[in-house]
């Protein structure tokens, strides 16, 4: 309440709020950082010590005998085991069973009368009297403590490799035409329902209100025939973008005439009864009239659609075809679930791709979604 | 790229197209029937006509949308659902009869309870909560942007980023899912949490919830507005504390948006698939109706019949709530 203010309780209440704020962003926080970071550092700590330095135990193998090479008549393999990063090697070892037996700088002597050598800025290098033998490397063990390191590695592999890019344009091949089709169908039969009489309009209000909560799981089954029917008829794939242009179409029109016809029908009867007095036409009163004022209805509803298409994974996985050019990203995100379930490098980078679309539309036009969600839902819109 | 030029061509030839049609019709009505430069009973005689058909030329479009895309495919779900895989046969009430002793099914039905218990109590709880929490701070807004954020992400996204927070390793290495970490942290533990019968549901419904309750948050907080001022003022005056009026002034006064809040998620929950799919795709004991349909339409090349009669089974679930709406709207258009 105003004037309550000053107590104990507002604090609680920062608090609190603060509290559940947290509890909402973190896990959205969590993948956006994890996908930013370096992925062997990924796989080892959590996300919260990105930006401490992080202890890794590392297991690197050698260049094969094959590569080294004779100096002062012994034979010598060097190189580094940090690869050209930053970091520091804290102990070393050549067995699984005592991976830190040594300190760095000190000589291991390997089982073979090799001897191993590591530096504490990774290098190391493997001496040995006789020309090493084999063809695998010898294994090091190591650890290291390795600053943090943010990368984009992750987001050009996802988008080249794992087809994430590909799918970008899929999905908003997807969206972008089945936002705009329905608008101007959906206002012209809102426009009847909220200002023309005639007999039957309550009950087709009705129907609409109706439909507005019609599971889609309904539909699924009967269309997936119809389009097998329809393709198998005139010879054409039954998958296609048209299809699933037309099924958003449909789905999304109960609310969009729901939503527009509440607007519609709040404007000033004043407005439409003069238009009519100076002998303008239904016709000319809505293009002229009715459509310009609608446009915070229009938005809405375009938000709306445009969210719901983009998110949607059941209708496309039904009735898009599964191919590189048909795959939208939230059906190659749970691919990827299955297929790369363990590499967080791979879904964190892959997931906020597909989230961050709907993420920009949400921050930039917030005003007409919580717009388009009172009108939906409460009473007098 | 070439695709997203169709796509966009397709689009503007579409709006275009429907354009046309509104236009063309209108047009050819006012000649078929014109009104304008005729005398008296002929004139009104058309304009009585065309303001008969015009209603219907505007709807057309849409009426047919609906008509094929939600409308048939009702009666058509019920037809198929009483005949076998194919729809060639009729099996009468076989398929009904199959799920009453298919253990997945019944499974299904309690964990969809379970979510209708618990996802649309808790969403509405944690949204009147924040909505009138955040009334009352400076910085109200921003935390209402924020908890209203996960609405916008999509379910498959959601799976994700909570897949992660729920992400096991095992005993003795370092923990890289936030909840797991906590739970180390405080000497526990960790488990595989997406793979603890029973419990993992209300490790899934927790994403629901997350994104759910932005939108009741939302709904409310405007209804708590609407209240009036004097309403309130009359009651600090009376001497009623904080909780006092927020108990028995607030509630009572938003109850049927609460309502609203309430079946609109319950409707969410019912078509509940994404989320599932993703996190588990049924296992552990984790089913939910609207997987378990998805999973027969294109199990062992499809089972239309059973498919169709899950379907079924989750409209039939919809019906009350769908009656609910249809009289509190007609009831508000009323003589509109």
């Amino acid at each position: 309440m105003p004037g309550a203010t000053r107590s104990p309780l507002t604090f609680v209440v920062h608090l609190s709020v603060l509290l559940l704020v947290a509890l909402w962003t973190l896990p959205t926080a969590g993948l956006l950082i994890s996908s930013l970071r370096d992925k062997d550092q990924l796989a080892v700590s959590g996300w919260w010590t990105a930006l401490l330095t992080s202890t890794q135990n590392v297991v690197f193998r050698a260049p094969s005998p094959e590569t080294q090479t004779e100096r002062d008549g012994r034979f010598v393999l060097s190189g580094n085991l940090l690869e050209g990063q930053k970091g520091e090697v804290s102990a070393f070892g050549f067995n699984s069973r005592d991976p830190a037996a040594f300190q760095p700088g000190q000589t291991a002597e390997l089982n073979d009368g090799e001897k191993l050598t590591v530096q504490a800025d990774g290098s190391f290098e493997i001496v040995s009297d006789t020309r090493m033998e084999g063809s695998r490397g010898q294994r090091i063990f190591f650890t290291a403590a390795v600053p943090p390191r943010f990368t984009l590695d992750n987001y050009r592999e996802v988008l080249s490799a794992e087809g994430i890019g590909q799918s970008f344009i899929n999905s908003l091949t997807v969206a972008i035409p089945a936002t705009i089709i329905p608008i101007l169908v959906a206002a012209f039969c809102a426009y009847a329902l909220a200002w023309m009489k005639f007999p039957g309009r309550a009950i087709l209000i009705a129907v609409v209100v109706g439909l507005l909560v019609v599971p889609l799981q309904m539909s699924l089954i009967p269309l997936l025939k119809l389009y097998n029917g329809v393709g198998a008829f005139f010879g054409v794939p039954a998958k296609t973008y048209v299809g699933i242009w037309l099924a958003h179409m449909g789905f999304g029109l109960p609310l969009a005439i729901y939503l527009l016809r509440n607007y519609m029908a709040g404007l000033p009867k004043e407005i439409m009864e003069s238009a009519r007095v100076d002998g303008a036409s239904d016709f000319d009163i809505f293009v002229k009239i009715i459509l310009p004022l609608s446009f915070p209805a229009l938005a809405s509803f375009a938000i709306f659609q445009f969210l719901w298409t983009w998110n949607d994974l059941l209708v496309a996985i039904v009735f898009l075809g599964t191919g590189n050019d048909e795959l939208v990203l939230t059906g190659r995100l749970v691919n990827l679930l299955g297929s790369r379930g363990g590499n967080w490098e791979i879904l964190t980078a892959s997931a906020f791709i597909t989230i961050i679309v709907p993420l920009i539309v949400f921050f930039a036009l917030q005003r007409y979604l919580v717009r388009g969600l009172l009108a939906g839902s409460v009473k007098g819109g | 790229m070439q695709q997203l030029v169709f796509a966009i061509g397709t689009m503007i030839a579409g709006v275009l197209a429907c354009a046309f049609y509104f236009f063309a019709t209108n047009w050819l009505l006012d000649r078929v029937f014109p009104s304008k430069g005729l005398s008296g009973a002929k004139a009104s005689r058309n304009l009585r006509t065309t303001n008969a058909i015009r209603p219907w030329l505007f709807m057309l479009p849409a009426l047919v949308a609906l008509a094929v895309y939600l409308v048939y495919p009702v009666f058509e779900s019920v037809r198929l659902s009483l005949h076998d895989r194919t729809g060639q046969t009729f099996v009468g009430p076989g398929n009904f009869v199959w799920m009453l002793g298919d253990g997945e099914f019944r499974q299904s039905i309690f964990n969809n309870f379970l979510w209708l218990l618990v996802v649309p109590a808790l969403s509405t709880f944690f949204g009147l909560v924040i909505a009138a929490l955040t009334d009352r701070i400076w910085w109200g807004n921003i935390a209402k942007t924020l908890i209203f954020m996960p609405m916008a992400i999509s379910f498959v996204g959601a799976a994700v980023i909570w897949k992660f927070v729920y992400d096991y390793r095992a005993e003795g290495s370092e923990q890289i899912g936030i909840l797991n970490a906590i739970v180390t942290w405080f000497g526990g533990s960790p488990e595989a949490w997406i793979t603890l019968p029973f419990w993992n549901n209300f490790f899934l419904m927790v994403i629901l919830i997350w994104i759910q309750t932005g939108f009741a948050m939302v709904i409310l907080s405007a209804a708590l507005r609407g209240i009036p001022e004097e309403t309130l003022e009359a009651a600090v005056i009376d001497g009623a504390n904080g909780l006092q009026i927020f108990f028995k002034i607030m509630i009572p006064q938003i109850w049927g948006t609460i309502a609203v809040v309430w079946t609109t998620i319950t409707i969410l929950v019912l078509k509940v698939f994404d989320i599932v799919l993703a996190m588990t795709n049924g296992q552990w004991q984790t089913q939910v109706l609207a997987n378990l349909m998805f999973d027969w339409m294109f199990r062992g090349g499809g089972d239309f019949g059973r498919g169709a009669a899950i379907a079924v089974v989750i409209m039939v679930l919809v019906i009350p709530i769908m009656i609910w709406n249809i009289r509190n709207a007609t009831r508000e258009t009323g003589g509109h």
